[in-house]
């Protein structure tokens, strides 16, 4: 479990990235901190590794505070991908995978056939382990970066971005990727983006962040698409445009979902099993 | 100290005869370096053997080229006009390289752009892609000016009058003052004539002045 | 183009090949001077320019060091240093010394800030040590940078071991300021010649280590 206890960040500039920030995410839980640029939501992020220490409050994983921890020993312990992928571009694909579980005292050989393994695991043909990064697409570096910070196996899993900088059909793919192999591995996520539609697909839980790590809204998609709790998160969920209101119209005996503006959003299936039931 | 004062006469006359040597390799080097960087800017081969040119002759050591340069020249090793020219050589090798980085880093949508609204290809260059390479321009003019003031010294053991005759003398009648003013002077020169290229550049550049540094952050 | 001619009979006398004061006893002496020079200030510059370029902290004074030392004339600083601290090897070494520092300084840390910021913080991220990023992301990405400091250090430094003849000591300028004082235009250009030779093959082959250097699968801009 991590929990950060009324946490705030102020850089000796003097600007406030972070107020007054709590919340606490289980384990095993997909956690999507949501909002725009300067809502704070990556120095959070970083707050549970220890990129960023605190300047009030604490971070704690099962209990104990991170500031106790030793930083390079606490971040070898934690996966983190990041939106440049941040890969070493002077080393293979394979040297990269296995940086961590080396660090750690892993041996060479075991670490390598681990992250071959994890190659498959994130969709990679093994056959790109040679490659170096600038010979993949940014799609395929992204992935390296998942097998990355998934190499040391560890409990959680820091995700900032990861996908923001590939284009919209890479996404979606990297995202159902994603989708998948936390159905495999349970991790516990805290994944950080601005698109909230991601968010919703990717999140068991959403927190909108307002700028300064200010808590708009905080359960589960439903829950906020539901009964957004302001204008604020009416506003970022789009519900306020209509995009979310969808209603079903028959037409030529099929039942198509159509939005607010007249704009069919899709074909309504029959549940499995069973007669559609008016 | 009292050297000094008593020597003011040699100062002045040495230092004189600094400038004279100083300048117009300063100046000639960076107009040159300009049409040829132009023309070098475009194309690869070109640019890529010139500048490994360049970056040889810049490793070749002043005096060997002093001593050269007179057999192409026909003039006295001990003339300044050899001096001119070798460190005009010296200048370009420095120069060109960098200025034709300068015009490369000029924005290509930016010059389409100048090109779409109408400017002659002259126009372009004179009104939109100098002014724009220009904080780069001076960047490589500042090290242009600072090293050749330095480099004017070395014809000193020639016998060319310039601040380096004052370390010659100062070393063999063992004046210490002499060759510390000799020092002082040549740093003192390449400083006045770097900050006058800055505020030269501030008045032609208005809108390069240093940017403001970013926050920490992005 | 006499002269040259000469000049090249000059180097090419077997006379001058053996002996003492032989062009390659005076060869050797420039190289070891050469070595030492560089070789000392590097032992100072590399960890100060890699601490500036790893912390990013105290650039200003590096930067403005190195711009300021470019204004110093060489010359200069071998005569006082001649002058000051009398015949021998302290004072011309001092000099080199001081020259070689601001391109190793400026290679050492333009080394660590030419690599990408977050290829930085993705190492941190993954749990390396500081030492660590330094020695096994900043170091093997920028070597070129690091080297081509070296290889401006050690040009530097041949050009003024040649200087550093004139107040006395050995190396190729010898053959220069000899052939200067008898008014001796063949030896003057065969010392010349055999210093820009000796110089060019100095950078020539730094270069090479240069692009030996250049990591693997990092894209060149």
């Amino acid at each position: 479990m991590i929990a950060f206890e009324n946490v705030g960040k102020t850089y000796p500039d003097g600007t406030t990235a972070v107020e007054d920030f709590s919340l606490e995410i289980a384990s095993h839980e997909a956690v999507v901190l949501v909002g725009t640029s300067g809502s704070g939501k990556t120095t959070l992020l970083r707050m549970i590794n220890r990129m960023v220490d605190p300047s009030r409050g604490r971070v704690a994983i099962d209990g104990e505070d991170v500031a106790g921890l030793d930083p390079v020993r606490l971040r070898r312990s934690i996966g983190y991908v990041m939106q440049a992928s941040g890969l070493l571009p002077h080393r293979s694909v394979l040297d990269n995978v296995t940086t961590v579980p080396v660090l750690r005292g892993t041996s060479r050989r075991e670490a390598r056939s681990r992250a071959l393994e994890l190659l498959e695991t994130v969709g990679l043909d093994p056959a790109l382990a040679r490659r170096y990064p600038s010979q993949l697409s940014g799609g395929q570096q992204q992935r390296v970066g998942v097998a990355r910070a998934l190499a040391a196996d560890p409990n959680i899993l820091l995700m900032d971005e990861p996908f923001g900088a590939v284009d919209p059909i890479v996404r979606a793919d990297l995202q159902q990727e994603m989708l998948r192999i936390q159905k495999e591995l349970h991790k516990t996520i805290v994944f950080v983006t601005h698109d909230i539609d991601e968010a919703f697909l990717l999140g068991d839980r959403v927190v909108l962040l307002r700028p300064g790590g200010v808590v708009a809204q905080q359960g589960t998609p439903q829950e906020i698409l539901a009964a957004p709790a302001d204008d604020f998160v009416r506003s970022f969920v789009g519900a306020d445009r209509g995009t979310r209101t969808l209603h079903v119209e028959e037409i030529e005996g099929r039942r198509i979902v159509v939005d607010a503006d007249g704009r069919a959003a899709g074909v309504l299936e029959p549940p499995a099993g069973g007669a559609a039931r008016a | 100290m009292t050297w000094v004062l008593e020597n003011l006469d040699l100062l002045g006359s040495r230092l004189l005869a600094h400038v004279l040597q100083a300048i117009p390799p300063i100046l000639l080097a960076f107009v040159l370096s300009l049409p040829i960087a132009k023309l070098i800017a475009v194309r690869g081969w070109l640019r890529t053997s010139l500048t490994a040119g360049a970056g040889l002759l810049y490793a070749i050591p002043s005096l060997p080229l002093f001593i050269v340069l007179p057999l192409f020249l026909g003039t006295s090793i001990r003339s300044p006009l050899n001096i001119v020219v070798a460190l005009t050589i010296y200048g370009l090798a420095l120069m060109v390289p960098s200025a034709s980085e300068a015009l490369r880093a000029v924005s290509g949508d930016t010059l389409r752009a100048a090109t779409a609204q109408g400017y002659a290809p002259l126009q372009r260059f004179w009104q939109v892609e100098l002014p724009l390479a220009g904080p780069a321009l001076v960047a490589g003019l500042r090290v242009l000016a600072v090293s050749t003031v330095s480099l004017v010294t070395v014809g000193g053991v020639l016998g060319v009058p310039s601040l380096g005759m004052l370390f010659i003398d100062g070393f063999q009648r063992g004046i210490l003052e002499e060759i510390l003013s000799g020092i002082v002077l040549t740093v003192a020169l390449a400083l006045l004539l770097d900050l006058l290229i800055v505020l030269g550049a501030r008045v032609a550049l208005p809108w390069a002045r240093t940017p403001r540094r970013k926050g920490a952050r992005a | 183009m006499t002269q040259l001619l000469e000049a090249l009979a000059w180097i090419a006398d077997p006379t001058r090949w053996s002996g003492p004061g032989s062009i390659p006893v005076r060869l050797l002496e420039h190289l070891w001077y050469t070595l030492l020079g560089v070789g000392i200030a590097a032992l100072v510059a590399i960890p100060v320019g890699l601490l500036v370029g790893h912390t990013r902290r105290g650039r200003g004074p590096v930067v403005a060091l190195s711009g300021a030392a470019r204004a110093l004339p060489t010359l200069g600083l071998v005569t006082l240093f001649g002058l000051w601290l009398g015949i021998g090897l302290t004072a011309p070494v001092l000099a080199f010394v001081i020259l070689a520092i601001p391109s190793l300084l400026a290679g050492a840390y333009s080394a660590c800030e030419a690599v990408d910021p977050r290829t930085v913080d993705a190492a941190r991220a993954q749990g390396m040590t500081e030492w660590q990023i330094l020695t096994r992301v900043e170091v093997p990405l920028g070597l070129p940078l690091l080297i081509g400091g070296v290889r401006l250090a050690a040009v530097q430094v041949v050009a003024t071991v040649m200087l550093a003849s004139y107040i006395g000591n050995g190396g190729l300028g010898r053959f220069i300021f000899l052939g200067l004082n008898l008014s001796d235009y063949p030896q003057m250009l065969g010392g010349s010649i055999l210093v820009v030779a000796l110089a060019l093959v100095i950078d020539l082959a730094l270069r090479l280590v240069e692009r030996l250097t250049a990591p693997r699968g990092a894209a060149r801009t």
